[in-house]
């Protein structure tokens, strides 16, 4: 069994957000950088399991960015990843970064690529459903779970108002989300391990952007707190019908 | 030319945030004068006429028998042949889960751009804003192909009339070569979706345990609300999983988001600090949440839900 976990660099949860060169920058002074916490928790780690189970399963990791980036890819290789990849392009089109992750994933045929539902930056949803059309293959979107039974796939996924199991044979790409696995933390001997796994480094291949971002913009500051008095929630009901118009 | 709008349902009715999506939909297409187009697989029970009344001139109702609706590739499929048929220029969706599943095979199928998760209409020249950094900011993105897909945020744009006599075709398709099997499908019925829900009651690791959640439940029933809660609050398996809301859980933004028992960490703010109004309960007057709401009750929830409770059913009744 082949798996491909693709790893997103983002800002700490508690990162404060801010923009320079005009609102068109991302301001990364005094920033953390962090495996987005969807690819990190849940795709790696279940990844990993299967490798626990299955020893025999080769778990590759890929990174779409700059040499900026190879510190969260060791750390995903501390974890327990066996090889990093990372594609030197720093393209911020979903499109272009699918593309490469698509390019380098096609010659290797993945039983599995994993990844998070979402980037907690981006928040675009769009990189795994956009590697499976260029590569031709099935997705399951929103997965909470699933089980390999050789190449049969079952995965629970989440669907508007509800949930669904659903059967399909590898290969296919899987977007992950709480529950299909839970947290962990490198220990030394995978520290020390990381540093000598091969990471690989491509040059990405032409691609144009599909989209291009303008700028940014943070919204629009809170007035202040109206403090109501404990004993007297009526005030806030008529503040909310009349004031705020929400009830 | 046209504009497409994928509209879902649950339930035997139209889901809130497709409509909205048609509303969106309707504007792009009377400014650059095209027709707008819905999209529905419908399981026969829908009044689909009635889209109209948000603007819709065509109505295409495909049966859902024999389409599987898991499958983005042969959905992908069935959506590109009407794109070609209607000669489509914009595609819009509400940011639901099955737009998710669907939109970004289809931009890379039709190369066209993708904005996710927009929170306004598209300028003259294909600029649209949609939320970034768990929302704790926006991004203003072109989209610079010939045919562009929208994914509206739900609650980001008002449902408008605007009626129309649409032209309502019934049509059929076979996914019957999909590759995916559908063992089981659990629907909650009834329930306000949380994504989607204007008003939202949510309780804290401060509401103590899963058994004080009776007076959470019953504010919500009396505004009309969902509930949701923080992580801890899930984690502890004392609320289901679903209605975690946060950076790592559902981002929401309703019109009024209550948090009750909830310090309002960074990570929690992210995935509501884009409703409308918000309300915070919390013993402790140091409590950051405060910052960031609009009105606020320091006091001890197990005093102040109860008082609120009797206060809105003096006033309704
Ligand atoms: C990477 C990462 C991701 C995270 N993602 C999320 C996320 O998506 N969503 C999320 O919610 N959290 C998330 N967290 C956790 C977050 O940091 C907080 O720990 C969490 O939100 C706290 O939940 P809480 O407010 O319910 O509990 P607490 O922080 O324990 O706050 C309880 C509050 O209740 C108040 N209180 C106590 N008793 C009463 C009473 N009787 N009446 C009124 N008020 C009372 C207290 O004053 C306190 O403010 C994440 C953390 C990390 C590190």
């Amino acid at each position: 069994m082949k798996i491909l976990v693709c790893i997103s660099r983002t800002p700490d949860t508690t990162a404060k957000i801010a923009f320079t060169d005009n609102n068109t920058k991302f301001a990364t002074e005094g920033v953390q950088w962090i495996i987005n916490p969807y690819d990190e928790w849940y795709a790696l780690v279940k990844a990993i399991e299967l490798k626990e189970k299955d020893p025999s399963t080769i778990i590759h990791l890929i990174n779409v960015g700059c040499i900026d980036n190879e510190p969260i890819i060791r750390k995903a290789l501390a974890l327990g990843g066996d090889e990093g990849i990372r594609v030197n392009s720093n393209s911020e089109d979903a499109y272009v970064i699918s593309s490469q992750i698509a390019a380098v994933a096609a010659p290797e045929n993945y039983d599995l690529i994993l990844l998070g539902k979402e980037t907690i930056d981006h928040n675009g949803s769009s990189i795994g459903g956009m590697v499976s059309e260029m590569l031709d293959l099935n997705l399951i979107s929103l997965s909470t779970g699933f089980q390999l039974n050789d190449t049969t796939i079952e995965a629970t996924r989440e669907i508007e108002g509800g949930e669904e199991i659903v059967i399909l044979e590898t290969p296919c790409v899987i977007t992950c989300q709480k529950g299909m696995a839970e947290a962990r933390i490198p220990n030394m001997r995978g520290i020390m391990a990381a540093r000598t796994k091969p990471l690989k480094i491509i040059e990405p291949i032409p691609v144009s952007p599909l989209t291009e971002t303008m700028a940014f913009e943070l919204p629009p500051a809170k007035a202040g707190v109206k403090l109501i008095p404990a004993d007297q929630p009526e005030i806030l009901i008529q503040l909310l019908k009349e004031e705020a118009k929400t009830i | 030319m046209s504009v497409l709008i994928y509209i879902e349902h649950h339930d035997g009715k139209f889901k809130k945030s497709s409509l909205e999506a048609l509303s969106y939909g309707h504007v792009i297409a009377k400014e650059n004068n095209m027709a707008t187009v819905a999209f529905v697989i419908s399981d026969g029970r829908l009044p689909v006429a009635d889209l109209g009344k948000y603007g819709a001139t065509k109505v295409l109702t495909y049966s859902h028998i024999g389409i599987n609706e898991s499958d983005s590739k042969s959905l992908a499929s069935l959506l590109c042949e009407v794109v070609k048929k209607e000669n489509v220029t914009w595609i819009i969706f509400s940011n639901t889960l099955t737009a998710k599943l669907i939109a970004p095979r289809l931009s890379v199928r039709l190369k066209a751009g993708l904005v996710t998760g927009a929170t306004g209409l598209p300028t003259k020249d294909g600029v649209v804003m949609r939320s970034v950094f768990s929302g704790k900011a926006f991004s203003a993105v072109k989209l610079n192909t010939e045919i562009k897909i929208i994914s509206v945020n739900p609650n980001a744009y008002l449902i408008n009339e605007s009626p129309e006599k649409p032209e309502v075709a019934e049509l059929v398709y076979s996914t019957s070569a999909s590759t995916i099997k559908i063992k089981e499908r659990r629907l909650s019925p009834g329930d306000i979706p949380l994504a989607e829900a204007e008003r939202v009651v949510s309780g804290g690791r401060g509401l103590k345990g899963p058994e004080n959640w009776g007076m959470i439940e019953e504010l919500a029933k009396l505004l009309g609300a969902a509930t949701a809660c923080s992580r801890p609050v899930a984690d502890a398996n004392w609320r289901p999983h679903h209605e975690h809301v946060g950076q790592t859980g559902l981002a929401i933004s309703p019109n009024l988001y209550i948090a009750i028992g909830i310090s309002g960490a960074i990570q929690h703010l992210a995935g509501v600090n884009r409703s409308k109004t918000i309300v915070v309960i919390n013993k402790d007057p140091e409590a950051p949440f405060f910052k960031s709401a609009d009105y606020g009750i320091v006091g001890d929830a197990f005093e102040v839900v109860p008082k609120l409770i009797e206060a809105i059913k003096t006033t309704h009744g």
